[in-house]
């Protein structure tokens, strides 16, 4: 069977990429968390230099809809390459690999 | 313009319409098409009622006061939801497996079952709702009044008297949809469907208005961008403090307010649920507040004077908009009403739960004895608790007169059931949680709340003295409500959320440290901790005392005749029995607890079930699951332990062993030159006299018979050592035949003496015991007699004292015979002791007459008697002891 190890080598590496998005999405609210406490250090109250209003507006709302496609393609695609893989639900094969303190 | 009745009928219409909905969903779920329910798309949908009035309406005020700070409220949510992997995925899942009702009966679940934590959290979060409630029925009444105001046709709108009616028309659609089923788990089919029709309306409202104001209003969003920067919210202007804060605190609050916790974890039915929600939430409160600061701008603009919180409803009527108006009324209106039906549903389930019930089995006594069905009480007790919740929040608004902003009561209701974020997340994240910590955490910080931010908001004078507020309690300035300890020019909500929150988990950490969890407390503990190790529950009743039939009958009462029945004839099928009496197995004790569990609360069914089954339902079992993650580990350990510890024994033998063999080596070496030797030297004898013989004339006849006698008395000990070498050979191969026959023990010593002695010289003197050695044997004599011979001839070989002599002693011991063979010689030294037995093994003061075999063909011919030969320290001499084999000691006696 010599297409045997092909496959085992392509699933390995697609249930190794699925890992890794998991751990995107980990990372996810950690970055949302980063992006939304920047405006913090904006020039303060009053002050001149304090960017208008409107550059304010883009930057939050930007970003929020940055991190909600992030995380929307985040999730489909590890539903998608876990459902190809043949696991059928996302934190089956996460539990497992969270015993295994994963790979 | 509309009028105020036109209003009135187009929002009954709506009403109507929202019941005509529900009771079409619930007749669809009873004819079994609750597919639609639960799809992950009405779950987001559910989620929407985090957007209450204040937002629909309060956002645009707070924008108005504070620019941008009104955004933080909806930022904590989103980053909760998109980090659902960490903890909502957690939560949901304990909530499914432990079948949770509310926020209470996860946290006493949690923390052992514990009737005490669930009143206490029941408690906090009716106080932290209640003015949510209130501002609520606030924000339709405002409402109702602007169209009031603008209609010159209808009397002024009496808002007490609107209050009234609007909650009581809620009571009743709260009671009739929310009320029906007993089991809290069980979806609320129209309750959920209304719920995601109000979602829809009051994004599509909120969308419309700003739609209206930037395209309508501004001339497109470049005019619009330019109002913004242009007008008194121009700029970048925030509090740092708390954009941090309020962004923590709607974080937790998202997770810790009772209507969310029901829709968020007692409604989710899988995680596919989640998966959408994480991002498509997020989504939907960006749309919701996306339009916020142009319409807060534009009416800043537009009516200066007017107020803020109800722009969302006075821009469109003011700039001619009827229809878009009634829109905006309507969406207020939906997102009003959503959150006062789930919050007083999750409220009433917690209070019927928790308050209640416990109440009722405690004045009722045993339970098991009372006849009839208990579930009339669990839905009235229900039905009243959403009745008075309502009326809470009514009298709230009342007493308060509706004068507050909007955001504000917000705020400080959320800070208040914020209070349970530490003993929540705390409790399924670290096992060493304990009930105390959390009760006495809670109580911290439900204390500072009151006083660093409920009371201090009714301000001065109301509830606290200004003098309080100024100087602190009897002058102790430490303890200012605003400005505890003496940290002063914080912003009030900062300097509340900051405290209560740390003090609470503070406090929570260092009494669980501190203080010992009983048994159902740590088994909970770990259940939730581990909740993805082991999704089926280890703890159980010890059901010896349980009948069958009892848990039926009270099964009935709380999940009625049929469904009761269902489930015992269902768990008897399972087991393998017909009929509908199962046996009371401890997992089907624990499936029905969380049975009841699901309608009553898990405090409630545990205590039920305990009454019939009796006693504690921790078995040491239970414990040993509790501990089994340590218990594996220190099974692991001494695993490990036991195995170095063999494997050093084994290095032990090994190095034994491998000293033995080299050893071994250097005799056989030794041995290999010696029989060379050996061999060697008569065959030069032989060869030498037999050359002598051939070519040697005229030898005398004398001299041929010496020389001939020498030839053959050198092949006779090349024989002998040979024939050794054989013997031991075909003994150590196991071919050895043995010839069984009768003797006696003397006459084989004698023959052995005999053929020491052969000369009849002695040598060595031979002291025996004639009497001792009358001893019946039943052998392989000729074999016997060889290894006494080869001992009596040893002693007579190596026996060194100047007056040898051996002594032969024959000794009876527990049943067998043992025959010592000691002289009075030096002794063998320690080292070469356990060699001797072995083959070629010469000691070193040997004259080289032996080959060092005839111990080792002893130790054979004793293995294959069945005896033993050994050598016997601490003697004075050298001594070997013979055991002979048992059967001839039995024989013998």
């Amino acid at each position: 069977m010599p297409e045997r190890p092909d496959t085992g080598v392509f699933l390995e590496r697609r249930s190794y990429r699925r890992r890794r998005l998991i751990d995107g999405l980990r990372l996810l609210p950690f970055v949302g968390a980063w992006l939304f406490l920047l405006p913090v250090f904006w020039p303060g109250e009053g002050t001149e230099q304090a960017p208008s209003m409107s550059v304010a507006l883009y930057y939050v709302f930007g970003a929020w809809l940055a991190l909600t496609v992030a995380c929307g393609v985040l999730v489909m695609v590890i539903r998608l390459l876990g459902s190809r893989e043949g696991v059928p639900d996302v934190e089956v094969d996460d539990a497992a690999q969270d015993e295994t303190g994963d790979s | 313009m509309t009028t105020l009745n036109a209003l009135v009928i187009i929002c009954l219409a709506y009403v109507v319409f929202l019941f005509a909905v529900a009771f079409a969903a619930e007749r669809a779920a009873l004819r079994g098409k609750s597919g639609w329910f639960r799809a992950p798309i009405v779950y987001t949908l559910s989620l929407s009622i985090y957007c209450t009035a204040w937002t629909f309406y309060g956002a645009v005020g707070y924008a108005a006061r504070s620019g941008m700070e009104f955004v933080t409220i909806y930022l904590g949510p989103s980053i909760v939801m998109m980090g659902w992997w960490w903890m909502l995925r957690k939560l949901v899942r304990i909530g499914r497996t432990q079948r949770v009702t509310s926020i209470a009966d996860l946290i006493s679940s949690r923390y052992g079952k514990s009737n005490l934590m669930a009143i206490c959290v029941t408690a906090v979060a009716v106080i932290g709702v209640t003015p949510y409630i209130a501002l609520q029925l606030q924000s339709v009444t405002l409402s109702l009044a602007v169209f009031a105001e603008a209609d010159p046709s209808a009397e002024p709108l009496e808002k007490g008297v609107a209050a009234f009616w609007i909650a009581f028309g809620l009571v009743i659609f709260t009671l009739l949809f929310g009320t029906r089923t007993l089991n809290a788990n069980e979806r609320q089919h129209g309750i959920v469907t209304a719920i995601a029709i109000e979602a829809v309306v009051k994004l599509i409202a909120l969308l419309a208005v700003g739609g209206f104001v930037i395209w309508g209003l501004a001339g497109g969003l470049s005019a619009m961008m330019e109002r913004i920067d242009a007008s008194e919210l121009g700029h970048w202007q925030v509090d740092r403090g708390r954009w941090t804060a309020l962004t923590f605190l709607s974080a937790a609050a998202f997770l810790c307010l009772p209507r969310m916790f029901q829709v968020l974890v007692v409604e989710n039915d899988d995680d596919r649920q989640l998966e959408l929600a994480s991002w498509l939430f997020p989504l939907y409160l960006l749309l919701m507040s996306l339009f916020v600061v142009p319409i807060a701008v534009m009416g800043l603009e537009l009516m200066p004077s007017s107020n803020p919180d109800l722009f969302v409803l006075t821009l469109p009527m003011t700039q001619g908009a009827d229809t878009l108006a009634v829109l905006a009324f309507l969406g207020g209106f939906s997102s009003a009403t959503s959150m006062v039906i789930v919050a007083s549903l999750a409220l009433a389930t917690m209070v019927s739960n928790h308050i209640v019930m416990p109440i009722w089995l405690a004045l009722k006594g045993d339970v098991a004895s009372v006849s009839g069905d208990v579930r009339h009480v669990v839905i009235l007790s229900r039905r009243l608790a959403v009745g008075v919740i309502v009326a809470f929040g009514y009298l709230y608004y009342r007493i308060s007169g509706g004068s507050a902003a909007l955001a504000a009561i917000g705020l400080i209701s959320f800070a208040g059931v914020a209070q349970f974020l530490p003993p929540m997340i705390v409790g399924i994240f670290w096992r060493g949680a304990t009930r105390i910590g959390a009760f006495a955490g809670l109580m911290v910080g439900f204390v500072m709340w009151l006083w660093t931010l409920l009371l201090p908001s009714f301000g001065a004078d109301v509830i606290l003295p200004a003098s309080v507020l100024a100087d602190g309690p009897w002058g102790i300035a430490a303890l200012r409500p605003q400005a505890l300890f003496g940290f002063e020019g914080i912003d009030p909500m900062v300097h509340a959320v900051w405290w209560s929150l740390s003090l609470n988990a503070v406090t929570l950490w260092l009494v669980s440290i501190f203080s010992f969890p009983h048994p159902l407390e740590r088994l909970q503990g770990a259940q939730m901790v581990n909740v993805f190790d082991h999704s089926t529950a280890a703890r159980g009743w010890s059901a010896t005392a349980a009948k069958s039939e009892d848990l039926l009958i009270m099964a009935r009462r709380i999940l009625g005749a049929g469904e009761a029945r269902a489930l015992f004839r269902d768990e008897a099928r399972r087991q393998g029995q017909s009929g509908y009496l199962p046996d009371p197995t401890p997992q089907f004790l624990q499936s029905l607890e969380r049975e009841l569990g699901a309608s009553v609360g898990a405090a409630t069914a545990h205590a039920m079930i305990s009454q019939i089954a009796g006693g504690p339902g921790v078995t040491v079992a239970d414990l040993l699951a509790v501990a089994d993650e340590s218990a594996q580990i220190l099974e692991y350990s001494s695993q490990l332990e036991a195995k170095s510890a063999e494997l050093s024994r084994t290095a032990q033998k090994l190095k034994q062993a491998n000293t033995k063999l080299k050893q071994l080596s250097v005799q056989k070496d030794a041995f290999l030159s010696q029989i060379s030797h050996e061999l060697r030297t008569p065959m030069t004898s032989i060869r030498a006299f037999s050359e002598i013989l051939r070519d040697t004339e005229g030898l005398e006849a004398e001299e041929r018979s010496r020389y001939a006698s020498i030839i053959h008395d050198e092949a006779i000990r090349l024989t002998r050592l040979l024939d050794d070498l054989l013997d031991l050979s075909v003994l150590e191969n196991g071919q050895v035949t043995l010839h069984r026959q009768e003797g006696n023990l003397k006459s084989l010593l004698d023959r052995a003496v005999q053929a020491a002695q052969p000369a009849g010289k002695a040598a060595i003197r031979i002291i025996r015991d004639a009497e001792a050695e009358q001893v019946r044997l039943d052998t392989d004599l000729d074999r016997l007699t060889q290894v006494f011979i080869n001992l009596v001839s040893n002693a007579q070989k190596y026996c060194r004292s100047p007056d040898p002599e051996l002594r032969i002693e024959v000794h009876a011991m527990r049943g067998r015979t043992m025959v010592d063979f000691i002289d009075n010689g030096a002794g063998i030294p320690e080292q070469d002791r356990h060699l001797i037995f072995e083959k070629f093994s010469r000691l070193g003061e040997s004259d080289g007459t032996g080959a060092g075999l005839g111990l080792a063909i002893c130790s054979e011919i004793m293995e294959r008697l069945g005896g033993t030969i050994r050598y016997l320290p601490d003697t004075g001499g050298t001594a070997f002891r013979v055991t002979l084999p048992q059967s001839q000691a039995i024989a013998a006696q």
